[in-house]
């Protein structure tokens, strides 16, 4: 089926005309009344406007959560694991809602924002809920009259900055660990897609009392640097690149704040020889995990971009992955049959063909794609990549840098040590895949792996209670488990003498 | 490892915002990201924002303002030429265009390996 467009009548999402900053839980004009224009990437056309945030309103959102965090940081366990609860089922009741607008917003299909995005926000709001109510802080016995007391508290304000590539999925998994321990929140979502966090803002704004949740839209120069560099937040979170991940921790440096940061990766995807020892179902599942270098139209931060592949097998193995590969084209987002939608910006379009170009000038082969995709109609103005196969060697820049678009680079290796050394041979360490029917090679080669997600015999999944996070480049934290909870909490320690004698010292 | 105050090619329409942003800004400063999202892409601060490591490596000058590049990533770049370009789109990250609707790209060519 065809969901219809917003702002069209029978839509799901009709989109206010203007956004204003969510401040104090109400809709807040920016101090200097300036807006920048919201596109879709599904046509390229401007949708909706949102506000053009400076310094005085980040100010104003910090007002706000400092007045809110006393109240929120006393409210009990109970009380704060059942407004996550009331967030999560507010959400589902408005799920296709907030799925379609994701798929305007941002240009990925709709099976996937119904199938995954929408499906793992909700669900990681449940997860810290139940993380919560479990947690508990430990108690040590010194000797005979003192005891030691480890109470968590909440650090109390904190900002985050969204990447633009799971709007509401990212921003879940920043919010629902800080909400959880207790601290207010002001959140800037990328400037390319703030519109479902809007949407979002408008439902969790309802439970939450005022000011524990602030969202100010903007620039990075103009609004994520007055928030990452405030004196008055206490831990900033940011996904995105490394350049700005330096400058994030330069901020934080000034105010000897904590930072979690997750910068991105080139992961590599291992498949052993053995995977097409027999024609079954595990050869459809490798091959599948092959494929997946297009899910998200790759702009993911563990897209598998390299694949490494058994130089026992590479021929056929190739042959076999590009014609199951070759089934995902790009289509109309808002078609539930469409697996690989647009890619977020014209910026990010041109970036991917400027290294599809240099690909081809290092000498890479095309096997599949390689292109623009012009989809005509409607669509002719929105930013579609066709998945991309390229053939190569691992020093080669399509294989060394993340290009955040459908496309992967491949490259054989011989023997497993050969695989190691190439699959770390990168900057990163944020994801990786292993393939292979031997549990013992599984894993080795997990172990050897340089990266914090293996994902052996899958690929692409992310449920609540794995870690996720980077070695090396790839940033500082775990998300997406209940250690993230730590990152956003202090450990207060209570050192108790029970003994009423003097201590003896003086 | 080159450290240079030779130009960093750029096209004139990249060399045009470069001049505006300068008016405004006043002295610019380049430094080419990595990773996720946005990265891959030279970020534009102005002098001094960023605050430049041992191991970044200049590439030389976009019209007297200083380009950079982390030395590890230089070492999987250096058998290319790059050239500053911008496009328009809305670009996310601290970079000075992006508030114009426009964003820096870098187009690359093969070089000969020293």
């Amino acid at each position: 089926m065809r969901y219809a467009k917003p702002n069209t009548p029978g839509s799901k999402v009709q989109y206010r005309t203007r956004y204003d900053n969510f401040i104090g839980g109400e809709y807040v004009r920016p101090k200097l009344e300036r807006y920048f224009e919201n596109i879709s990437p599904v046509n390229g056309k401007p949708f909706c406007e949102v506000a053009r945030s400076s310094a005085e309103d980040v100010e104003r959102a910090l007002d706000a959560a400092h007045g809110a965090k006393v109240a929120w940081g006393k409210t009990s366990v109970a009380d704060r694991s059942a407004a996550l609860l009331k967030i999560a089922d507010a959400m589902e009741a408005n799920l296709e809602m907030l799925a379609v607008s994701e798929t305007w917003d941002n240009g990925k299909p709709v099976r996937e924002t119904l199938a995954a995005d929408l499906p793992l926000a909700i669900d990681h709001f449940r997860y810290f809920a139940g993380c919560l109510r479990a947690e508990e802080g430990s108690m040590a016995e010194l000797d005979a009259n003192t005891v030691s007391y480890h109470l968590k508290e909440p650090l109390g304000v904190v900002g985050q900055i969204i990447p633009w590539n799971f709007p509401l999925l990212m921003a879940a998994w920043k919010l629902a660990p800080a909400l959880a321990a207790g601290n207010c929140v002001v959140l800037k979502p990328a400037e390319q897609t703030p519109a479902t966090i809007m949407l979002f803002a408008e439902l969790a704004g309802k439970i939450l009392p005022p000011g524990v949740l602030n969202v100010v839209n903007g620039f990075g120069i103009e609004a994520g640097k007055p928030l990452a560099s405030n004196r008055r937040i206490s831990k900033v979170a940011f996904t995105g690149e490394t350049t700005t991940g330096r400058l994030i921790m330069q901020y934080a440096s000034e105010n000897l704040i904590p930072v979690t940061l997750e910068l991105g990766g080139k992961s590599p995807n291992i498949f052993f020889a053995d995977v097409l020892a027999q024609d079954d179902d595990f050869r459809q599942k490798a091959l599948e995990g092959f494929g997946m270098f297009a899910l998200n139209q790759g702009e993911v931060c563990t897209c598998p971009s390299r694949a490494l592949v058994d130089k026992k097998i590479y021929g056929q193995f190739l042959e076999l992955a590009v014609m199951r590969a070759a089934a995902s084209k790009p289509g109309d987002p808002l078609d539930t049959d469409t697996r690989v939608g647009a890619q977020a910006s014209n910026d990010q379009l041109e970036k991917i063909l400027s290294y599809i170009d240099i690909g081809k000038q290092e000498g890479a082969r095309v096997r599949m794609g390689g292109e623009r995709v012009n989809l005509g109609g409607d669509l002719a103005g929105g930013y579609y990549v066709a998945p991309t196969v390229f053939e190569g060697h691992n020093k080669m820049r399509v294989f060394q840098e993340e290009i955040f678009g459908p496309v992967v680079s491949v490259a054989s290796f011989d023997g497993f040590d050969d695989a190691i050394a190439q699959a770390n041979d990168t900057l990163y360490g944020l994801g990786a895949g292993v393939w292979t029917r031997d549990f013992h090679t599984a894993f080795r080669a997990g172990r050897a792996i340089q990266a914090g997600r293996v994902w052996t015999n899958c690929y692409h999944l992310y449920p609540a209670h794995a870690a996720f996070g980077g070695y090396k480049q790839s940033g500082i934290g775990r998300e997406t488990h209940k250690m993230m909870l730590d990152h956003y909490q202090q450990t207060k320690n209570l050192l108790v003498s029970y003994d009423p004698k003097p201590m003896g010292f003086f | 490892m080159p450290e240079t105050q030779d130009p960093v090619p750029a096209t004139e329409a990249a060399l045009a915002l470069v001049r505006r942003l300068a008016a405004v800004h006043g002295p610019l400063m380049f430094h080419l990201s990595g990773g996720c999202c946005d990265g891959s892409a030279p970020m534009c601060f102005a002098a001094g924002e960023f605050k430049l490591g041992e191991r970044d490596v200049k590439l030389g000058e976009v019209d007297g303002h200083g380009f950079w590049i982390g030395g590890e990533q230089w070492a999987r770049w250096s058998h290319t030429s790059i050239t500053l370009d911008v496009v328009p789109g809305r670009g996310a990250s601290f970079s000075l265009e992006i508030p114009e609707g426009v964003r820096f790209v870098i187009r690359s060519a093969v070089c000969a390996r020293p």
